[in-house]
């Protein structure tokens, strides 16, 4: 593990030595050519605002209004029924959290890895979920946004048909490997 | 269906926070959360003005058409709609090397430089493309080998072995990847290739 650490450090450093340095020698005016790119990314982030803004609103206003924990209270019955731990139902705030906002999940998994203990079957099991997928929600828009595209087609059911796999892969693999 | 998404986000919430009293949170939530968006997109600017800068030093070099070609074929593979020789294809790599590698704050330019490329090939340019939508799949669902911040929490937290997730991590999460491969291949198929 410690070799792809290493390579996680070194990657960017090799990539602003080597790329700039092999484009002067190919006789790329490289300075012109980073402020041009560099405009260009600088634009693209203005362009997302309104994206960010519109969904982090309607995310925080859902998240702080503690619907979330209603509409877990409500499912609890359905997973007791068909025969689930109910000690993994603690695992669902993150599961719902997880595709709509990364600041809020990693939050969630924080609290729950400090509540259960980062060695226990929910703290590992939420810090395999938290590294296992994405923030679904917030990248369509962004990335969508970006672009101008408005109509999203099937990309969502996509998007979040691989997260609940991700979630159900994430349950089995912890039961099996600690449990 | 984002729409609706976005809409039902925000009225469940007002209505929740309305029934158990707690109304103001919903202006405190909602301004300081449009506060966040520009922070966010403040640090957005810098990393992304770096990171196109660097890029398209390798795009004028011809480094990009190059990792485009040779990215392995079966990355190419999974865009059957996109040209053999697209331009698109540099950044979808680079994009899907960082989240592999946890590079978050890297993998952004290159994601949404990859969207730029592939709105160049889209014929509708208000629809999403099959290809953006195999990209965002990929991308949303991509292994992770280095999940740092968790393991940083981990740590924190006093774990005996912070980094004992990483097997199920990448198990959990090459399970998401098949899946939105193979659920994004039968959407494809549905909607005529």
């Amino acid at each position: 593990m410690s070799v792809i650490t290493e390579v996680s450090r070194w990657i960017i450093p090799f990539f602003l030595f080597f790329i700039p340095l092999y484009a002067y020698w190919r006789k790329v005016p490289v300075y012109e050519t980073f402020v041009i790119g560099a405009e260009n990314g600088f634009k693209t982030a203005v362009k997302i605002i309104p994206f960010l803004i519109g969904i982090l609103v309607s995310i925080r206003v859902f998240v702080d209004s503690g619907a979330l924990e209603i509409i877990i209270n409500f499912c609890r019955p359905f997973f007791i029924r068909f025969g689930w731990d109910p000690d993994i139902l603690g695992i669902i705030p993150l599961a719902i959290m997880r595709p709509l906002s990364g600041s809020g999940a990693l939050g969630v998994a924080t609290q729950l890895i400090d509540q259960y203990g980062p060695d226990s079957f929910m703290g590992r099991l939420a810090s395999t979920l938290q590294g296992s997928t994405d923030t679904t929600f917030f990248v369509l828009a962004v990335y969508f946004g970006s672009v101008g595209i408005t109509k999203h087609r099937y990309a969502l059911k996509v998007g979040l048909l691989a997260d609940a796999v991700g979630l159900a892969a994430s349950i089995w693999i912890v039961s099996k490997v600690f449990g | 269906m984002v729409n609706l998404v976005w809409l039902l986000l925000l009225l469940v919430g007002i209505i929740t926070a309305a029934l158990s009293g707690k109304i103001d949170q919903v202006t405190v939530s909602a301004l300081e959360a449009a506060e966040l968006g520009i922070a966010v997109a403040i640090q957005l600017m810098g990393v992304m003005s770096l990171w196109m800068g660097i890029m398209y030093i390798a795009e004028k070099a011809g480094m990009v058409q190059a990792l485009a070609k040779f990215s392995s074929p079966l990355i190419r593979r999974l865009f059957p709609s996109l040209k053999e020789n697209s331009p698109a294809f540099g950044p979808i790599v680079m994009n899907l090397c960082a989240n592999i590698l946890g590079l978050g704050n890297a993998a952004t330019p290159f994601g949404l430089k990859a969207m730029q490329e592939l709105q160049k090939e889209n014929p509708k340019k208000d629809t999403a493309s099959q290809a953006m939508i195999t990209f965002l799949a990929l991308n949303t669902s991509c292994i992770t080998i280095v999940p740092a911040s968790i393991i940083a929490v981990r740590m924190k937290a006093g774990s005996i072995s912070p980094t004992e997730i990483i097997g199920t991590t990448i198990f959990a999460t090459s399970c998401a990847m098949t899946a939105a491969i193979f659920v994004d291949y039968l959407f494809r198929k549905r909607h005529g290739l």
